[in-house]
């Protein structure tokens, strides 16, 4: 329906010169793939990040009691003001300010910079997923961990933890969807990663295809990455239930 | 550890040395009082069963003896030792009390033999190898050895709750308590669980249980004690509490007892 309405468009024929040039995607492809490379290299490095920093700021926000409040406290401010602020801003604000600093130990490079922005935004972001996976698994599964003798701790990471990550693997996954394209948002500081790539090539040729080809390429990293969270899960479960079979 | 202050509510003159002892034990959650002032002795190799209605204090009793419920008033003691004073390692506490949940509470991502070893391993500091070794003897004891490598959402209940009490005892416990252990349970896999507890006594475990099998409690026990507003209202020997029961609340709850032929 949307298809037969847009291609029957009186600016149809335009469109398809400027967006859909068969020379133009071939042509421009190649460059834009080796950028794109950039956009793989910073979503692994932030992600590594973002897993660990998410996790650690969620444990610290669980902790009970009044002596941890300050900890807590500390955490929740945390989310709340980089769930706040635009990713965007973020970005900018640290790209352009943190070096503007002239601190020699500080690092220049931007995407450096950009990869922090991402991580501080993300892991907010990440914090609120494991929590809610945390606060999912019964309070009776901690308490038959302490009553075995276990500490806080160790209770949190054999018994707790373990539970709550699988439970949000499809959410987390969610959330690197979304940094996988938010890589982009790197591009403002002058990184060249495939977005700006593809705004390079648009301007030398006043053709919009490589956006096109840029599009393609984020869809073909975030399709698989759906389809690995899918097969995970499934596999978890297959050899849950087939484990008593084999038994 | 002998009973020189053994002026407590057990019944007994000059208990030998109390495996439990609780005095004057209060605990409210808000506004509600559940336990208002517990005196209960329990001596070592005794089988004490706690019988009465939902929200007499059973469960709450047992959680608290275990340090999952802080108390507000009064004191425990396990083997001689107040557990309920401040600064007391609570961890080193729970290893030597072991707890049954009605629910199991078995940890589901784990296979039986990890649910087992988990506390030997990290809490004892057992290597991989002993730990196995120790907990794989329970699990063949107690009829549970093809199961070792199975996931708790596989077994049936009567299963789960043999593996929940194997994994308390690879603890070796020197203090069992059973919260309403077979209350979750189908009908015809009662049994199993209560042959174990049967094994359990017959080998000399101390064990405090809150249970509604009244004809198992009339079975098993050394000592049945009668829970009614947070408080033992009666305690005596089987034979006396359900034949001959002192109390008006002990004998108007046996007869509803009776009369839904539980008894």
């Amino acid at each position: 329906m949307i298809v037969v309405v847009i291609v029957n468009s009186p600016g149809w024929p335009a469109v398809r010169r400027a967006f859909f040039d068969g020379h133009e995607f071939t042509s421009s492809l190649p460059e834009i793939s080796r950028a794109f490379l950039t956009n793989v290299e910073i979503f692994c490095i932030a992600e590594g990040f973002i897993l660990v920093v998410g996790l650690a700021i969620a444990v610290m926000r669980s902790l009970p009691g009044p002596v941890f409040f300050p900890i807590r406290a500390l955490a929740i401010l945390y989310a709340d003001i980089f769930r706040g602020i635009p990713t965007i801003l973020v970005i900018y604000i640290l790209g352009f300010g943190a070096p503007a600093l002239q601190l020699s130990w500080l690092p220049t490079s931007t995407v450096v910079w950009g990869i922090v922005g991402l991580v501080l935004i993300y892991s907010a972001y990440v914090s609120e997923v494991y929590r809610a996976g945390i606060d999912s698994v019964h309070p009776s599964q901690d308490a038959a961990a302490r009553s075995l003798g276990l500490s806080r701790s160790q209770s949190m990471r054999h018994v707790v933890l373990p539970q709550a990550v699988r439970r949000v693997v499809p959410p987390l996954l969610n959330d690197f969807i979304g940094l996988q394209k938010d890589t982009a948002l790197i591009a403002l500081l002058g990184t060249v990663e495939a977005f700006r790539q593809s705004q390079i090539d648009v301007a030398a040729t006043f053709n919009f295809t490589p956006y096109l080809a840029t599009a393609l390429l984020f869809v073909a990293i975030t399709i698989p990455l759906a389809r690995f969270t899918d097969w995970l899960l499934n596999r978890d479960r297959r050899r849950r239930q087939s484990a008593g079979a084999l038994g | 550890m002998s009973g020189t202050d053994g002026v407590v509510a057990s019944g007994r003159a000059a208990a030998p040395a109390d495996a439990l002892r609780l005095e004057g034990v209060h605990k409210s959650f808000g506004r509600l009082e559940v336990l208002r002032g517990i005196d209960l002795a329990v001596a070592e190799h005794e089988v004490v069963c706690l019988i009465g209605s939902s929200g007499s204090g059973k469960s709450t009793l047992l959680r608290c003896v275990n340090l999952l419920e802080p108390i507000d008033a009064g004191r425990i003691h396990v083997l001689g030792t107040e557990i309920t004073g401040r600064g007391v390692d609570v961890d080193s506490v729970r290893r030597r009390i072991g707890i049954v949940f009605q629910s199991f509470n078995l940890f589901p991502h784990m296979t039986v033999l990890r649910n087992v070893t988990l506390a030997p391993r990290k809490v004892l500091g057992l290597p991989a190898a002993e730990a196995d070794a120790r907990c794989e003897e329970l699990l063949v004891r107690f009829g549970l050895a093809d199961k070792r490598d199975w996931f708790p959402d596989r077994l049936s209940g009567g299963q789960q709750q043999r593996v929940a009490i194997v994994r308390a005892l690879a603890m070796q416990p020197e203090l069992l308590l059973l919260d309403e252990i077979t209350s979750a349970l189908d009908p015809e896999l009662v049994s199993e669980v209560l042959d174990v507890i049967r094994e359990l006594a017959a080998g000399g475990m101390t064990m405090v249980l809150a249970t509604h099998e009244m004809g198992f409690a009339r079975e098993i026990a050394s000592r049945v004690c009668f829970l009614d507003g947070g408080l033992v209202l009666e305690q005596g020997s089987p034979a006396q509490i359900f034949a001959d029961p002192q109390e008006e609340r002990t004998r108007q709850f046996l007869k509803r007892i009776v009369d839904a032929g539980r008894l």
